[in-house]
């Protein structure tokens, strides 16, 4: 009987079983699908984003279904860093799961304090910085926009922390290479993409936009074949290691990304209509590396012939 | 909580839009508690269907009764699903209604098909009391004879006069109030939200506790993507943003902080 193939993948120090995680906002904080999906055995936990106070979030509706996915507009609801470590983080550090905590902020100065913050505790593996929410007035993707302000950022979170930094890039730029090699250069450790890509859904009969927030960011399997052209350009450009999320409703979706150029994945809204998705992928990923007779993961990373 | 294949035992139907899909799913008809809702996917994940939850209507041994209107993509899914078809389904999710109504007389409030989960109420209540169901037309009237059969009393309202009382659910409602002015009561309500909200304000009129089952449009079903929140205010007057799926969908009818219709 042969071994098993090596799921395993150290992701910029974060020492990670296998190269699946769960994309920041839609597997809340973990314990939300904690009974449906064993936490342990994914490669990390990625939770919703975290700002430095709570945060209300947009009115309703905040998202719509569209054919190949749903445009949503949540507008980053969440409980601050403090309350984010005293409600959530206890119990997601009883799992031993890896935890990378996406972190967003209105200046500069906040998403450093955030990342101090969650600095100081234990259970925190990485931080995700998301610099590509299309859904929030001030922040987010405001600070995305620009390769410049991607370094600025970056370099002023790097100062306060140690922790593995992995900024969220946004799909919708002209070339990604210069974000990413920006974000690198400055002194990120990995990066995340994609996130969103900024859409709009109108009512007709209404002729009002149907989100109140009138845009958001469409995600689901259409946006799958856009993430795949910017992972594989910006895993020509930079060194650090992708985690790639787009679309994932599938193991084929995850070794697409793999070949691509991603060090690692992430599943989705998928999870919405199939929270077992993220298992599903996990087997997927190693019944493939057994049929191609690979011994490792990373054996697929940035394998694609061209 | 349970996530599982269910398979499709029957289909009925109720009047010209309504349907009834009996469905085997054991463990979670067995958990199913009034007012607890499940979350359903009919088509396949390439196209990425959401996923439509469903107040549970009956639950009786392994079977698992959803009652449901035509009214969109779902739903004609739902339609076409025949005897022996299987789709995924998530539940019980929620919290459901209190079964202790405390001596007071349970007043339930119902709007179209937010009569399912009343209907469930009164079959695992003690209690009897008084039913009220609104709807556009005689058509949208569903269920009487379960509450009658039950023995509760049951009063109609439609807004085209074709059944009952010519107007809103509210009418009997407060004929029924004006007429009964010391009774202790207690309401459970499920409907439309400007319904809820009329509810809950008559419950405060009379210092009667309530309990309002909301409808948001859900995504994930557990309280973990956000998209069906409500603001609350607690007694103490702090106020937080509830999770629709996950910390309700059913409510302290005083708690829910409602919100002007646009």
């Amino acid at each position: 009987m042969s071994a098993r193939p090596d799921l395993a993948i150290d992701l910029a120090g974060i020492r990670m079983k296998n190269p699946v995680t769960v994309a920041s906002g839609t597997f809340g904080y973990g314990k939300e699908y904690a009974h449906l999906v064993d936490l342990r055995a994914l490669g990390a936990v990625t939770v919703k984003g975290i700002r430095l106070q709570p945060w209300e979030g947009n009115a309703l509706p905040r998202h719509v279904e569209v054919p190949g996915g749903m445009v949503n507009a949540i507008g980053l609801q969440g409980p601050g860093v403090v309350g984010f470590i005293r409600d959530y983080l206890p119990f997601l550090r009883e799992t031993g799961v890896p935890v990378i905590v996406n972190i967003w902020g209105t200046s500069q100065d906040e998403y450093a304090e955030v990342a101090a913050r969650l600095s100081d505790v234990e259970g925190v593996a990485g931080l995700e910085v998301n610099i590509s929410c299309p859904n929030v007035k001030e922040g987010g993707a405001s600070f995305g926009a620009d390769p410049r302000t991607v370094a600025a950022l970056v370099a002023a979170v790097r100062q306060r922390t140690r922790l593995p930094l992995i900024p969220k890039l946004a799909p919708n730029v002209p070339s990604i290479k210069p974000f990413a090699q920006a974000a690198a250069d400055a002194g990120a450790d990995a990066l995340s993409l994609i996130n969103t890509i900024p859409a709009m859904v109108i009512d007709i009969e209404t002729r009002r936009p149907v989100l109140a927030n009138q845009v958001g960011g469409l995600s689901g399997p259409a946006i799958h074949p856009v993430a795949v052209k910017l992972v594989w350009d910006a895993a020509q450009a930079v060194r650090i290691p992708i985690i790639a999320m787009g679309g994932i409703s599938g193991p084929e979706q995850a070794i697409e990304f793999l070949i691509a150029g991603a060090a690692a994945v992430a599943v989705g809204t998928a999870t919405f209509s199939d929270p077992g998705t993220v298992l599903r992928v996990i087997a997927g990923i190693e019944a493939y590396l057994v049929r191609h007779r690979m011994t490792s993961v990373r054996e697929l990373t940035g394998s694609v012939r061209i | 909580m349970h996530d599982i294949v269910a398979k499709v035992r029957s289909q009925e139907t109720l009047s010209a839009d309504y349907r009834c899909l009996v469905i085997e799913a054991p463990a979670i008809a067995r958990a199913a508690q009034p007012g607890q809702f499940v979350h359903l996917r009919v088509s396949g994940l390439e196209t990425s269907a959401l996923r439509r939850p469903f107040s549970i209507y009956r639950a009786e041994g392994d079977l698992l009764f959803l009652l449901y209107k035509t009214v969109g993509r779902g739903t004609e899914q739902l339609n076409r699903l025949r005897a022996g078809d299987t789709f995924a389904l998530m539940g019980p999710l929620g919290n459901g209604f209190p079964l202790d109504t405390g001596g007071r007389t349970p007043i339930l409030v119902a709007g179209g098909y937010g009569v399912a989960p009343l209907a469930f109420l009164a079959s695992r209540i003690p209690a009897r009391g008084l039913v009220l169901i609104g709807g556009r037309t005689a058509a949208d009237i569903l269920c009487e004879d379960d509450f009658t059969a039950r023995g509760w009393e049951v009063r109609t309202a439609t807004l085209d006069g074709s059944r009952g009382e010519n107007g809103l659910v509210t009418l009997p409602l407060d004929n029924w109030l004006a007429a009964h002015p010391a009774s202790p009561a207690v309401f459970f309500a499920c409907g439309p939200y400007g319904m809820l909200r009329a509810v809950a304000e008559r419950a405060a009129s009379v210092l009667a506790p309530g309990w309002v089952s909301l409808d948001k449009h859900m995504v994930c079903g557990v309280g973990a993507c956000l998209a069906c929140v409500q603001r609350m205010r607690r007694p103490d007057g702090a106020t937080w943003i509830a999770r629709v799926c996950r910390d309700g969908p059913v409510f302290p009818a005083a708690e829910v902080v409602w919100e002007e219709p646009k």
